[in-house]
């Protein structure tokens, strides 16, 4: 549905370089990258509002390069909503309708459904200033699916939200997309809404893309430290390879093979390792006794910072088990986790 | 700032005097004529004829601005090109350089030994002594407030929602009339007002320029010359009157502004 080819955008400041995607008919497609990547340039350059320097773009088959905006089908919903603030709810969702003759005649039954999805009924008549986040979000995702475009960009469209309003826009969102034809196309720099929404996904860092597949295999395989980092694993340690050994400063890993490639670098997600008061004699084979350094509130967990032979680790434990264990700073505590819990790249 | 404080009261004391400055003189110029001069003044038609020449200069002024301003205050508003600071120093010219001066400059492109001035002059427009000079004196000098109201005004609207637009369907055309236009209506009218204003109040050019047909400034200063105060201060008063209309109007339409935005 949408390809690029070897895209190089120039904005001021801002470098896109080399970027290929190819995402699929009706496909919820997820950019990701932290902010100041340029996801949303190339958002914009999908939708024809930035000049693209070298390349190619193909919406739907087409060649896209030179088309205006207007007609390459491509809808845009952004972080700030950006509702007509001249017109009412209604007028500002079937502002499109004049221009897609063709679309007039199913428009009314879309209509009824797009608010009924998006619960809007109530609000028809009144102006986008009065309203919540959350209800102008609703709006800006009805005025843009009302014209059925082929492909839907999201600009970051649940970051300007409270918590719970994202929630709910997040399940429309969904909805949305099993129920209609258009690709999705999203940009977020929150690894958790891609893991909620997206079937495959791409991580951008700083102007080029470093990663493409399905989220699960960027969440479990990622390729460069970046990536990994970006998808949340927290220990990333340089590794000299001996054997079935794998040396971190004083440690040494229990690695279950020798990993092929030139690998420099290991990586454990802090969820992947066990705290215990004792020694685990259990089938994990790395363990290691090491001194709480600190603890940190995360709302639904603790993550707990501890120094082992002078290599420092991030675990995370529920409030409960930070109880039970008795962590505070400066005791003693034996980490454990699986070698298959290590990620080499 | 607390009350008690030396500087509070000299700060009140300064904005004190600052309004007593512009206040006095206005009031006691309006308060001066007597009643009856002032409804005999509004019946004499050499007056009513110049502040309808004002009025409507100053009108068709604003209309010209509006026209070829709008454009290029939403280029300046929205696009960054080399230059673009050497453009806007330009735009601001008419409001630094001395008013006479501006009439003079005008008459030497106008004058007969301009080329521009003879080609004028095959099509039987004639700049000197004429309405068509006052309406070109006028824009002159009211252009830059137009202009950079409408630019601010644009500024203030979010490009997204052109994006927007357009990824709806909208060509530039449509977005600029059914988005942007609706939007920066009240700038533009805030732009009007003030281009308007700017050419009523101005004289220094006029003067030089067309002397006849007189516009209403020209004949407050022939009549302060020829009779003396008391004879021009009742054209004053219905001219200042004029313009404080149109201030308080500009005064309402920007309160509205900061309201809703």
């Amino acid at each position: 549905m949408i390809k690029t080819e070897a895209l190089h955008i120039q904005l001021g400041e801002f470098r896109l370089r080399n970027i290929n995607i190819s995402i699929g008919r009706n496909e919820f497609f997820v950019l990701m990258g932290p902010t100041g990547t340029g996801k949303t340039v190339l958002l914009e350059a999908i939708a024809g509002l930035i000049a693209v320097q070298k390349g190619a773009i193909w919406i739907d088959g087409e060649k896209v390069d030179t088309l205006s905006p207007e007609k390459r089908g491509v809808g845009i919903v952004y972080q700030d909503y950006s509702l007509f603030p001249h017109m009412t709810v209604k007028e500002n969702i079937t502002y499109g309708l004049r221009y897609h003759a063709k679309k007039k005649a199913t428009a009314k039954d879309r209509f009824v459904n797009l608010v009924k999805e998006l619960n809007l009924q109530h609000l028809l008549n009144r102006f986008p200033t009065n309203l919540s986040g959350g209800e102008n979000q609703r709006v800006s995702l009805a005025r843009a699916l009302m014209i059925e475009p082929l492909v839907l960009l999201l600009d970051e469209p649940l970051s300007a939200l409270d918590p719970r309003f994202r929630e709910e826009i997040r399940e429309s969102l969904k909805t949305l997309h099993k129920n209609s034809e258009t690709t999705f196309l999203m940009v977020t720099h929150d690894f958790a809404e891609a893991l909620s929404l997206a079937d495959r996904a791409a991580v951008m860092n700083n102007g080029s893309i470093e990663q493409t597949g399905a989220v699960e295999e960027i969440f479990r395989k990622p390729k460069s430290t970046f990536v990994a980092d970006f998808v949340g694993m927290k220990n990333f340690f340089a590794v000299k390879f001996a054997g079935n050994q794998a040396r971190v400063n004083g440690l040494e890993f229990d690695v279950g093979g020798i990993p092929s490639g030139n690998c420099t670098y290991i990586a454990i997600r802090p969820e992947d390792i066990v705290l215990s008061k004792e020694k685990l004699h259990s089938s994990m084979r790395n363990s290691f006794a090491g001194i709480v350094t600190g603890l940190v509130d995360r709302g639904l967990y603790y993550e707990v910072w501890i120094e082992s032979a002078g290599t420092p680790f991030k675990a995370t434990v529920t409030k409960r088990s930070l109880v039970e264990l008795g962590l505070r700073e400066g005791i003693q505590i034996y980490l454990s986790f699986k070698a298959t819990a290590l990620h080499f790249f | 700032m607390k009350a008690k404080e030396p500087f509070f009261w000299v700060s009140i004391s300064c904005g004190l005097i600052i309004m007593i400055f512009i206040l006095l003189p206005l009031v006691e110029m309006l308060t001066a004529p007597s009643l009856s001069m002032i409804t005999q003044t509004i019946q004499d038609k050499e007056v009513v004829r110049s502040i309808w020449l004002s009025i409507y200069t100053a009108g068709l002024a604003a209309l010209f601005a509006f026209i070829f301003g709008t454009p290029l205050a939403y280029i300046l508003a929205r696009t960054s090109f080399p230059g673009k600071r050497l453009v806007e120093s330009i735009i601001d010219l008419p409001i630094v350089i001395p008013h006479p001066v501006v009439g003079i400059a005008i008459l030497s492109v106008a004058g007969k030994n301009h080329w521009i001035g003879q080609l004028f002059s095959e099509f039987g427009i004639r700049i000197m002594g004429s309405v068509t000079g006052i309406v070109t004196v006028l824009t002159f000098v009211g252009l830059p407030f137009y202009v950079n109201a409408v630019k601010n005004g644009f500024e203030n609207i979010s490009p997204r929602l052109e994006n927007v637009s357009r990824s709806l369907g909208a060509s530039m055309v449509a977005t600029f009339f059914r988005i942007t236009f609706p939007l920066a209506r009240r700038s533009m009218l805030i732009g009007i007002i003030m281009c308007s204003a700017r050419a009523i109040s101005e004289f220094g050019a006029v003067v030089v320029v067309a002397y006849h047909p007189m516009i209403a400034p020209v004949l407050i200063y022939e009549r302060f010359e020829g009779y003396g105060l008391r004879y021009s201060q009742p054209v004053a008063v219905w001219l200042v009157t004029i313009c404080l209309v149109l201030f308080l109007m500009l005064r309402i339409l920007t309160l509205k502004t900061g309201k809703t935005s």
